[in-house]
């Protein structure tokens, strides 16, 4: 895989980008973590976090000016959360005294002047790395603003509590101490460097320091830094006075320190800082379809009880994107989310020895592209899949059994027994040929038959027929060469017929056509049919309401869209939108999904069945035969248009992969016959099975053939190589026609074989 | 993965008309062999992979070998 392509579609997903609320604080306090705390009436955890971040905790929970309030996305259902009561309710609750770890001393010294919230952040923040800090304030005591405020608003005990850090973290304080401008640049030869946090007034020229024409030191707002390299300023005086911002003080503080740090350590001042301070997150979060969300009013004007704090952290969303995740089970049944799932497809690729861990994460994408379409940023999870699998395939990684079985399934629609292509009888050229696709063709066969009957009355000039293989499954296992193959010969064979125009039944084949075989003229048998203005011959009393299914293949193709409700309409049919369009859902074939997870398959299948309880009908053989399959009564859209009055075709049985083979042959041999009227040799006389629908069922799911079982208890009864079971009564046998061996356990009554299970390996025995 | 022998397999070989019985054999995938002990015929030398081993142990060592 290319590095920098994962590089990039990593970036696209923005899960991981800090909740509004977070980024807007400028120094980034983790209030989903806070609120989560609270939630669970933890509140020293959530007191915990708070600290982490923030060296004063007690005072900014009483005074901080919460500019991540504003930001909270519940402003778009009610009230935003009250970040700033709860982390009172940390303090109240659960205040304890800072123990911050402090790296081993430094020869460095660093003096601060000015005992505000700026100057003793930053004090606090460098004696934690080690460095020896001296405060010099010019007043009597510290944080003498804040002194100075209402006890009911910041009781001083609280002040008291936290500057308690100072003395830990073995900081020489000096109040009383005015540091004149002569004096400051004093400071800067007897300490390693200097911060200055000097409050809101302007100062006097000749500090050495560069002022700005109101007489405030100029201040770089990233980095803090002055015009003197060992000087960093900031707090009130960078700012200003008239809108004290406690946590705006802090932040200077902060960030000061870090350039400090990376100024005595001879770092760059600049680099990485891209998100210092407040910024605009990109995660993207949907508050559509949420309950109004109403702020928990305290009783007491003291603060909220715990019971109180309680439920208003409840009311955080949590802020989360997961939008892929919400509507896809696949991305929802590995438990992460695409940021992750990304890199760990990446590590899978880059592991030459050793376990591949995500192996199946790999495989098990629809590649229906779903989540892009939700994305607020389009990342396709179908397209890093693709490309993981298409790596595998090269490096000859690829587990043998994840595909084997479909593709073989391809390989018998590109035999002879399938492929066919025809001018119209009486005709030497194709105005446009007729390409059903091998699924309808294996799942309905007379609709094919009938479809193209109604194609050659209505298309003047001559209609083929194309039986084939898009190539699909090859393209969704990452076989990228079998794939081309597949359309080469395809190519050829149009080029042979004078490359006509092809009209497909089959989305897939749609799909792979439009993408891959740009050269050709391809267009949807639905917009034909549209266009034909077909009368459907259906019941007169044909009336009902049906739900329609797009396939995922043709999830953005709107004309196509359009056509199918136009033709059901025409039908009588009422038309129910499962979804907005465009946010179609995979049935469990796309990418081959069922055949590697067949439990993700389920839960895709079985989410999206049980969306509606009205019928469904759907243009895709494999979605109606995989939704018919788990009960849901669904019909092709060829059922509507050229119903039989027999039977209910919504629940006609999905046929199996057995007689999908075996239908296709069929179809081939009868328009051979009653369209070309060739004459068709006998079909071959097949060793008659009895096999009961239970034992069917459990054959399809284990993915054995009917032609499978043939060949087992015909080499089994040619060879005499079987093992007899006298409490059973039955005979074993077992096959390995390639790369799996297939065992049967059966009887022999009469003229036929009695089928009572089947089982299979991939290892080979040997005696 | 060895079988949880029977203590008489009851089973039999249909040409030999032998009972199967426990003998050596070597399985092996993607180029990784391991001997087991299986029930075999000890005149044609018929070996019998059962249900519970084929769609257990079996296709463990499977899914854990293609991952490698």
């Amino acid at each position: 895989m290319d590095g920098q392509r994962v590089r990039a579609w990593e970036a696209q997903c923005i899960q991981e980008q800090l909740p509004a609320c977070t980024a807007t604080c400028p120094v980034h306090v983790d209030v989903r973590s806070l609120a989560d705390s609270v939630r669970r009436g933890d509140f020293a955890s959530g007191f915990a976090v708070l600290a982490r971040t923030v060296a004063f905790p007690g005072i900014i929970s009483r005074i901080c000016d919460h500019p991540c309030e504003p930001a909270c996305k519940l402003r778009d259902i009610g009230d935003v959360l009250s970040i700033r009561a709860l982390e009172q309710a940390c303090t109240e609750y659960a205040y304890t005294p800072l123990a911050p770890a402090q790296l081993p001393a430094r020869e460095k010294r660093v003096a601060v002047v000015g005992g505000g919230l700026s100057g003793l952040t930053a004090a606090a923040e460098l004696a934690m790395k080690g460095y020896a800090v001296v405060v010099f304030e010019a007043k009597g005591r510290l944080l003498d603003r804040l002194f100075k405020l209402d006890e009911k608003i910041l009781p001083r005990s609280l002040i008291l509590a936290d500057l308690a850090l100072l003395t830990k973290l073995g900081i020489e304080i000096r109040t009383r101490t005015w540091v004149s401008s002569g004096q400051c640049h004093a400071l800067t030869e007897d300490f390693d460097a200097v911060y200055l946090g000097p409050g809101p007034e302007p100062l006097d020229a000749g500090m050495g320091i560069a002022l700005r024409p109101n007489g405030f030191i100029a201040i770089d707002p990233l980095t803090f830094a002055t015009s003197h390299t060992k000087v960093f300023a900031g707090g009130t005086h960078r700012y200003g006075s008239d809108s004290f911002s406690p946590i705006t003080s802090l932040q200077d503080g902060k960030y000061a320190a870090a350039s400090i740090d990376r100024f005595l350590q001879g770092a760059s001042l600049t680099a990485s800082r891209e998100n210092q301070g407040a910024f605009v997150s990109r995660l993207f979060v949907s508050t559509h379809g949420l309950a109004a969300s109403w702020l928990v009013h305290a009783a007491s004007p003291g603060g909220y009880t715990k019971e109180e704090a309680v439920r208003e952290a409840e009311r955080c969303l949590p802020c989360n994107c997961l939008e892929c995740v919400k509507v896809c089970e696949y991305l929802a049944h590995y438990k992460s989310y695409p940021k992750r799932y990304v890199r760990e497809i990446y590590n899978n690729d880059c592991i030459v020895l050793g376990n591949h861990p995500s192996n199946r994460l790999v495989n098990s994408c629809s590649l229906c592209g779903l989540c892009a379409a939700v994305c607020p940023e389009d990342l396709n999870m179908g397209e890093v899949c693709l490309a993981a699998r298409e790596s595998m395939v090269s490096k000859r990684k690829m587990p043998p059994s994840a595909h084997d079985f479909a593709l073989r399934d391809m390989a018998s629609s590109r035999s002879e027994a399938f492929l066919l292509a025809r001018h119209q009888p009486g005709f030497a050229t194709s105005q446009a040929v007729f390409f059903p696709g091998c699924q309808l063709s294996a799942s309905s066969p007379d609709h094919v038959a009938r479809v193209y009957e109604y194609l050659r009355a209505k298309i003047p000039g001559g209609i083929g027929l194309v039986l084939g293989c898009c190539g699909a499954p090859a393209h969704w296992s990452g076989e990228k060469k079998l794939f081309e193959d597949v359309l080469k010969s395809l190519r050829e064979e149009l080029v042979r017929m004078g490359n006509p125009r092809m009209i497909t039944a089959c989305s897939s084949c749609y799909r792979m056509f439009k993408d891959y075989l740009s050269d050709v003229s391809v267009e949807s048998l639905w917009t034909q049919l549209d266009h034909e203005a077909i009368k459907p011959d259906r019941p007169a009393d044909f009336v009902r309401s049906l739900a329609v299914h797009d396939p995922c293949t043709t999830r953005n193709e709107e004309s196509i869209q359009g056509s199918v409700r136009n033709l059901l309409k025409k039908s009588g049919a009422d038309v129910i939108e499962l979804n907005e369009r465009g946010l179609t859902t995979c049935c469990g074939y796309g990418g081959l999904m069922q055949f590697v997870n067949a439990e993700v398959a389920d839960k895709v299948v079985n989410r999206r069945i049980h969306q509606s309880d009205a019928d469904y009908v759907t243009y895709c053989a494999m979605c109606r035969d995989n939704f018919a399959r788990r009960g849901k009564r669904t019909l092709h859209i060829l059922d509507v248009l050229f119903q039989d009055n027999s039977d209910d075709p919504a629940t006609r049985p999905d046929p199996g992969f057995s007689a999908r083979q075996e239908n296709r042959a069929r179809l081939k041999r009868k328009l051979l016959h009653e369209v070309w009227r060739e004459p068709v040799p006998d079909e071959e006389q097949k060793l008659k099975l009895n096999i009961s629908p239970e034992v069917l069922a459990r054959l399809e799911k284990r993915m054995i053939l009917m032609d499978d079982v043939r060949k087992v208890i015909a080499h089994a009864e040619a060879t005499g190589k079987k093992i007899w079971n006298p409490q059973t009564g039955r005979l074993i046998a077992s096959h390995r026609p390639a790369a799996v061996t297939y065992w049967v356990e059966y009887t022999i009554q009469q003229e036929e074989f009695v089928v009572h299970n089947a089982y299979s390996h991939r290892m080979e025995v040997s005696g | 993965m060895n079988e949880p022998k029977p203590s008489a397999s009851q089973l039999s070989c249909a040409k030999c008309k032998q009972e199967l019985v426990p003998g050596k054999v070597a399985v092996s995938y993607l180029g990784n062999t391991f001997p087991v002990e299986l029930l075999k015929c000890p005149n044609c030398g018929l070996v019998f992979v059962s249900e519970d081993l084929a769609t257990g142990k079996m296709l463990q060592v499977e899914q854990a070998l293609e991952d490698k």
